[in-house]
């Protein structure tokens, strides 16, 4: 029957279960369920949490202050210098004895109309603190690719700092940021696979437990990786209609969208108004 | 073309002092690089100065400090009577709130080589961007006045395009009518037709001459003597960051003083 003897003999009793695998991946159980909605919880929150990080980190460390560059440089330092799974073990077991032993992380916490345990509350601080390093680095090389010529024309009109950021220099500066900002949420994704060292119930978590109940061990992890990447290409298809949105793939003439490069779909022809839409004027 | 282009924004705006612009002994370090000696100008209100000079004599330079987009290490610059970019402490300079510099730009427009309009907002939201979001204007009045600048620009029928789809010339039109629709006492030009094809000066140059023939205040930095010798009360001459020769367009075509200028009109003209 065995087709390969050398395989057979180190592991002569492997099955594939095709039947608990389909029974596992589809129609999910509500553990399964429930582990998803964790998931893809903590990564919107903690992407969303580490945009605002990272932006507010990119202006400290571009501006006039010493103090304030040189917040930002440490903050940028420390949390792309150390491993996140160490940051999630200093949030969560650690920083409670900074605070005299208050039970910072408790079985139950109210956040964004959720009751969730502590530790999944821990798990958004530390990847919200992670994700802003490595956001600050991208927002800044944004505002960095935006003409000087902007801020001064911006400056010469009367603008504040605050005014010209705002309205100036963010706005097109989201187009060199949008790209990179869609891979950091597609890696958050799978990043919150760390939780379940914390004992979070996300799905890695929850293949885990299939996987000690049931010794299914390649199916239940197979599965799991089913369902990461059934997210990750997802988000890769929204990702796609925000670029064509904001006309991110105009400055790099005509690009592929999402469906034609994964399934050969015609790309729809946008609007008018995006297309027009230049990368820099004038030059 | 366009004939009262200042009517658009009400007039002629007027700046509280006669004496508009007043520099004195203005000094400049680019770190080691002393790119202005001791550079001194007193612009009184309706004057047109056009400033030359080779590339390398300060000139740019010098109108970037008037509003402030350079520092200044000694010296003083006075708009409308207020010391511009800082505070007087002591004795000493020392830089002012950037929240007052902006307050100070908002009276002194300034139109750049590169046009540097806003690409990811329509010619009509370039304009009207900054009359409402820095002097509070209300959106329909800050419409009103840039489609009668627009108007008054030739350029009507591209208020909902963007600068991209714009010509050259275009584009420093629409930039004029931005810097305009401040109502600024003055109007700083810094190389405006050096970025464009030849057959683009000329419309560039007509709504430039037209508000000078209005009254706008306006300190030039070109090249282009024909603009000079039509529209300029007094042309400035710089030469390694200093003033070397001042006086009407018409001593520079007749009776340049200065070897350097001599040399350097022999060059462009």
């Amino acid at each position: 029957m065995n087709l390969l003897p050398f395989v057979a003999t180190a592991n002569s009793s492997f099955q594939f279960d095709i039947g608990w695998f389909i029974h596992f991946v589809f129609p999910p159980s509500p553990a399964l369920l429930g582990g998803l909605a964790i998931t893809i919880y903590v990564a919107v929150i903690a992407q969303a949490v580490g945009v605002v990080l990272g932006v507010l980190s990119a202006l400290a460390g571009m501006s006039r202050s010493r103090v304030l560059r040189g917040i930002s440089g440490l903050y940028v330092w420390f949390f792309r210098g150390t491993p996140l799974l160490v940051q999630l073990f200093l949030v969560y077991f650690g920083t409670p004895y900074l605070f005299g032993g208050i039970d910072l992380f408790p079985n139950h916490v109210g956040l964004v109309g959720l009751d969730i345990k502590g530790a999944v509350l821990a798990g958004i601080v530390a990847f919200s603190v992670n994700e802003g390093a490595y956001m600050s680095e991208i927002v800044r090389a944004g505002i960095l690719s935006i003409d000087p010529g902007q801020t001064e024309a911006a400056k010469s009109l009367g603008m504040t700092y605050r005014l010209t950021m705002m309205r100036i220099v963010l706005p097109q500066a989201l187009r060199v940021i949008i790209p990179p900002l869609g891979n950091e949420f597609n890696n958050m994704l799978k990043t919150t696979s760390l939780l379940s060292v914390i004992a979070v119930e996300e799905i890695f978590r929850v293949a885990q437990a299939a996987n000690s109940a049931s010794f299914k061990t390649f199916e239940a992890f197979l599965g799991v990786a089913l369902y990461y990447l059934a997210l990750t290409t997802i988000w890769s298809a929204i990702q796609g209609v925000i670029e064509r949105r904001l006309g991110v793939s105009q400055a790099g003439g005509q690009q592929a969208s999402f469906w034609s490069r994964m399934f050969g779909f015609a790309r729809r022809t946008t609007g008018t108004a995006e297309v027009e839409v230049p990368s820099s004027g004038g030059h | 073309m366009s004939v009262n282009i200042l009517d658009a924004i009400g007039g002629l705006p007027r700046p509280e002092t006669d004496t508009v612009v007043e520099a004195t002994a203005v000094e400049k370090w680019f770190g080691k690089l002393h790119v202005l000696k001791g550079v001194s100008l007193t612009v009184k209100r309706r004057e047109v100065v056009v400033v030359i000079g080779a590339s390398g004599s300060g000139k740019t330079t010098f109108i970037r400090c008037i509003n402030h987009l350079e520092k200044i290490q000694k010296g003083r610059i006075f708009v409308n009577g207020h010391l511009i970019g800082y505070r007087e402490e002591s004795g000493k300079l020392v830089e002012d709130k950037e929240r007052n510099i902006a307050k100070q730009r908002q009276e002194i427009g300034m139109v750049f080589q590169r046009f540097n309009l806003f690409p990811h907002m329509t010619v009509l939201d370039n304009i009207t961007e900054a009359p409402m979001k820095v002097r509070g204007v209300p959106k329909d009045e800050a419409v009103t006045t840039g489609r009668a600048l627009l108007a008054r620009v030739g350029l009507s029928m591209k208020e909902a395009v963007y600068p991209s789809q714009l010509s050259g010339g275009q584009q420093q039109r629409v930039a004029i009518a931005r810097a305009l629709a401040m109502k600024p006492a003055l109007l700083l030009f810094d190389e405006p037709t050096s970025a464009l094809d030849p057959e683009m000066i000329g419309e560039v140059l007509d709504v430039m001459k037209e508000l000078a023939i209005e009254g706008m205040t306006m300190i030039v930095v070109s090249h282009e003597m024909g603009f000079a010798r039509e529209v300029a009360d007094r042309v400035v001459m710089m030469d390694d960051g200093r003033i070397i020769e001042e006086g009407t367009p018409e001593h520079f075509f007749t009776a340049p003083q200065h070897e350097r200028t001599k040399a350097f009109l022999s060059k462009i003209l």
